[in-house]
């Protein structure tokens, strides 16, 4: 029991929920409660969680800004569809989906090492602008491939599948994506790909091999990516090149940027939010309305960056930051205080003794020396 | 014969996408950010243009207009989204400037539409010279941008404000202690790039007269990917970029069987260059320090 106590339960706590969820939904549609619609869009969920948590490797902990994350979906999507047309009638249908998912990641993998092999040579915006060519090069070789490949530009078909049993296996394999990326994030190699992040020269210098842990967040990053493209293309039933443009490249980014960089529970939150007033949406705001919904998203996506970065704005931040205030509220609730537990927590760290050492320098009319004596005292 | 027609052809695609990579290329080298949302002036311009040649009839005008309405428009933008985050992260500002794109692009749907508005400026036709038979509107395209490219050349080495826009490229803090407004040269960059994506725009829709509200943004790419080649910060290396993004172009829209891969093969000459030299062809090095 001693052990069960040790364990932080908030590291855990979107597995649980995640499982919850799957748990809930899966005998909701066994029961046949749920409706064909519901089921899509927790594929559609699912789908989304998986690729913003993988784009948040690579932007909010590699600190690399990758615009071509639909580019390695679009490989998954299109290798994973071709491997299940091929393999079903052969296999079955569960074996089928197997290989294409493990297909897919795969080739997306490489692919994403092969595209993490010029990150190591070019920085921030220069990447930027490769992740982004190489996307547009992904999606026009498929656009213009033979019907009989990968069905050009009318699209693959991709075989059916029992809708009802889909969205378990997509959540499931999001709880497995979660489960590599949050250990990779809070292990040691975790530390050095924030390191990265943070300051590649110093974390050079400190002897971290800067290539090795670059190529394992494309190589992970894209995996998942392309595990996603799988799943879309099974629940769809059918790929198009169109979906796969910079722009949906910049949807998950979207997701990502608005749950947090370098926070997975909110890229999932924002993910959820996002596919969900999506879907949502597409049947209320039809036509030239189904713009407002893109306006919405840029402004709030400004105004979200500008808030969280402008140097400018800093004593705001930190004035009203949620944290803070619950903290303060923490403070001041004397229910809460316990013994003598409260005093022993606050041993002065470095920052406060500071405070306390430290001397207003600035002489004004109103300076008044007695200040001084009054500390002797 | 069809071969020096269609290199014509490429220079004048490639001296509009020089026009517009030079706006990428001088923002970069100055503010040290990529304007993303550079691309979607050009289709402000256009539509400013649609406007007022509905309104008047006359190109010039329309030209002037949108020169004046880029211009307000891409300063307000570098006032109010990226002014306050100079001195935050690159990735930052680069993701605010990707949503003022996205702003623009649903604004501009929202007021005219989805359905592509035609804005015939004026029918040229063709010049037949020594056995070429050349549209009108490439040599003009081709003799505006060049005459541009070299006032602006002039612009940067010959003027005070010039210099001091070379000079808040080279070190900001420096500028700044001599004496140089460094908000003042950002905003006269941004005006600069905002008026050549408005040239562009009128010389976009010369060559084919439907607008949308994604005129700019592939165009913006291509732009992009030319300053990037040309190494982004460069003058001469915006221009240089172009007019091979556009050659490439046209020479390979001309041969069948890789037409339809155009744009991949523009993007791969990318990726291929900034695997050789990182810093694109005109590029200089520049050494980091932590």
């Amino acid at each position: 029991m001693a052990n069960l106590k040790n364990i932080k339960w908030k590291h855990y706590i979107n597995y649980v929920v995640i499982a919850v969820f799957t748990v809930v939904f899966a005998l909701l549609s066994f029961s046949g409660v749920l409706k064909s619609s519901d089921l899509y869009m927790l594929e559609k969920i699912a789908i989304a969680i998986m690729l913003a948590v993988s784009l948040s490797m690579v932007v909010g902990f590699l600190g690399e800004l990758s615009l071509g994350h639909a580019g390695f979906m679009c490989l998954g999507a299109y290798l994973g569809g071709k491997t299940a047309v091929i393999l079903e009638p052969i296999l079955g249908e569960y074996p089928a989906l197997l290989v294409s998912l493990i297909v897919g990641g795969l080739v997306a993998a490489l692919f994403g090492v092969i595209i993490g092999l010029p990150a190591l040579r070019l920085r921030g915006d220069y990447l930027a602008i490769v992740t982004l060519a190489f996307g547009e090069i992904v999606r026009s070789v498929f656009m213009n491939t033979s019907n009989e490949s990968f069905g050009g530009s009318l699209g693959l078909n991709t075989p059916r599948f029992d809708k009802s049993v889909l969205f378990v296996i997509a959540l499931v394999l999001v709880l497995l994506c979660l489960a590599v990326t949050q250990n990779l994030i809070r292990s040691k190699h975790g530390r050095a790909i924030t390191s990265i992040r943070d300051n590649e020269i110093a974390a050079k210098a400190t002897g971290i091999n800067v290539t090795k842990y670059k190529l394992i967040v494309f190589a992970v990053s894209s995996f998942f990516a392309g595990i996603a493209g799988v799943l879309y293309s099974y629940s769809n039933f059918t790929v198009q090149s169109s979906k796969f443009s910079y722009n949906y490249s910049i949807e998950i980014l979207v997701m990502v940027v608005l749950g947090g960089m370098g926070s997975i529970n909110g890229s999932i939150i924002a993910a959820t939010l996002i596919t969900f007033l999506d879907v949502n949406l597409q049947t209320i705001l039809t036509g030239n309305l189904a713009v407002l919904q893109d306006l919405f998203y840029a402004l709030i996506l400004i105004l979200l960056v500008i808030y969280n970065n402008a140097p400018s704005l800093k004593g705001f931040r930190e004035k009203y930051n949620i944290k803070n205030i619950i903290e303060k509220f923490k403070q001041h609730n004397p229910s809460k205080i316990k013994d003598d537990e409260a005093k022993w927590d606050r041993v002065p760290t470095k920052i406060e003794m500071d405070e306390v050492l430290s001397v207003d320098v600035h002489v004004s009319s109103n300076y008044t020396p007695d200040k001084s004596e009054k500390e002797e005292k | 014969m069809k071969f020096i027609e269609t290199l014509i052809n490429g220079l004048s695609m490639g001296s509009t996408y020089a026009m517009i990579s030079l706006g990428y290329t001088m923002v970069y080298g100055i503010a040290k950010m990529l304007n993303f949302a550079h691309g979607d002036i050009i289709m402000v311009g256009g539509y400013t243009i649609f406007i007022t040649m509905s309104l008047s009839g006359n190109p010039i005008l329309g030209l002037l207009a949108a020169v004046i309405f880029c211009v307000a428009l891409g300063v307000t933008i570098e006032k109010i989204a990226y002014k306050p985050l100079r001195g935050a992260s690159p990735l930052a500002v680069l993701i605010t400037a990707i949503g003022v794109s996205y702003l623009l692009q649903s604004t501009a749907q929202i007021i005219f539409g989805s359905a592509p508005k035609m804005v015939n400026i004026a029918n040229l036709g063709n010049v037949k010279f020594a056995g070429l038979n050349i549209p009108l509107y490439t040599l003009i395209t081709l003799g505006c941008s060049m005459v541009i490219m070299i006032v602006l050349s002039l612009f940067v080495k010959y003027t005070k404000t010039g210099r001091a826009m070379i000079a808040v490229s080279e070190d900001k803090g420096a500028a700044q202690l001599m004496g140089i407004n460094v908000n003042g040269i950002i905003m006269i960059t941004f005006a600069i790039g905002s008026a050549l994506a408005a040239f562009a725009g009128l010389f976009m829709l010369m060559k084919s007269p439907s607008l949308t509200n994604t005129l700019g943004a592939m165009p913006g790419i291509k732009a992009f990917t030319a300053a990037v080649i040309g190494g982004i910060g460069s003058i001469p290396g915006a221009m240089v970029g172009g007019l091979l993004i556009g050659v490439v172009e046209a020479v390979s829209l001309t041969i069948p069987v890789i037409a339809p891969y155009t744009d991949a093969i523009e993007f791969l000459i990318l990726i291929v260059i900034l695997l050789v030299r990182p810093t694109g062809i005109l590029g200089k090095k520049r050494r980091e320090k932590v």
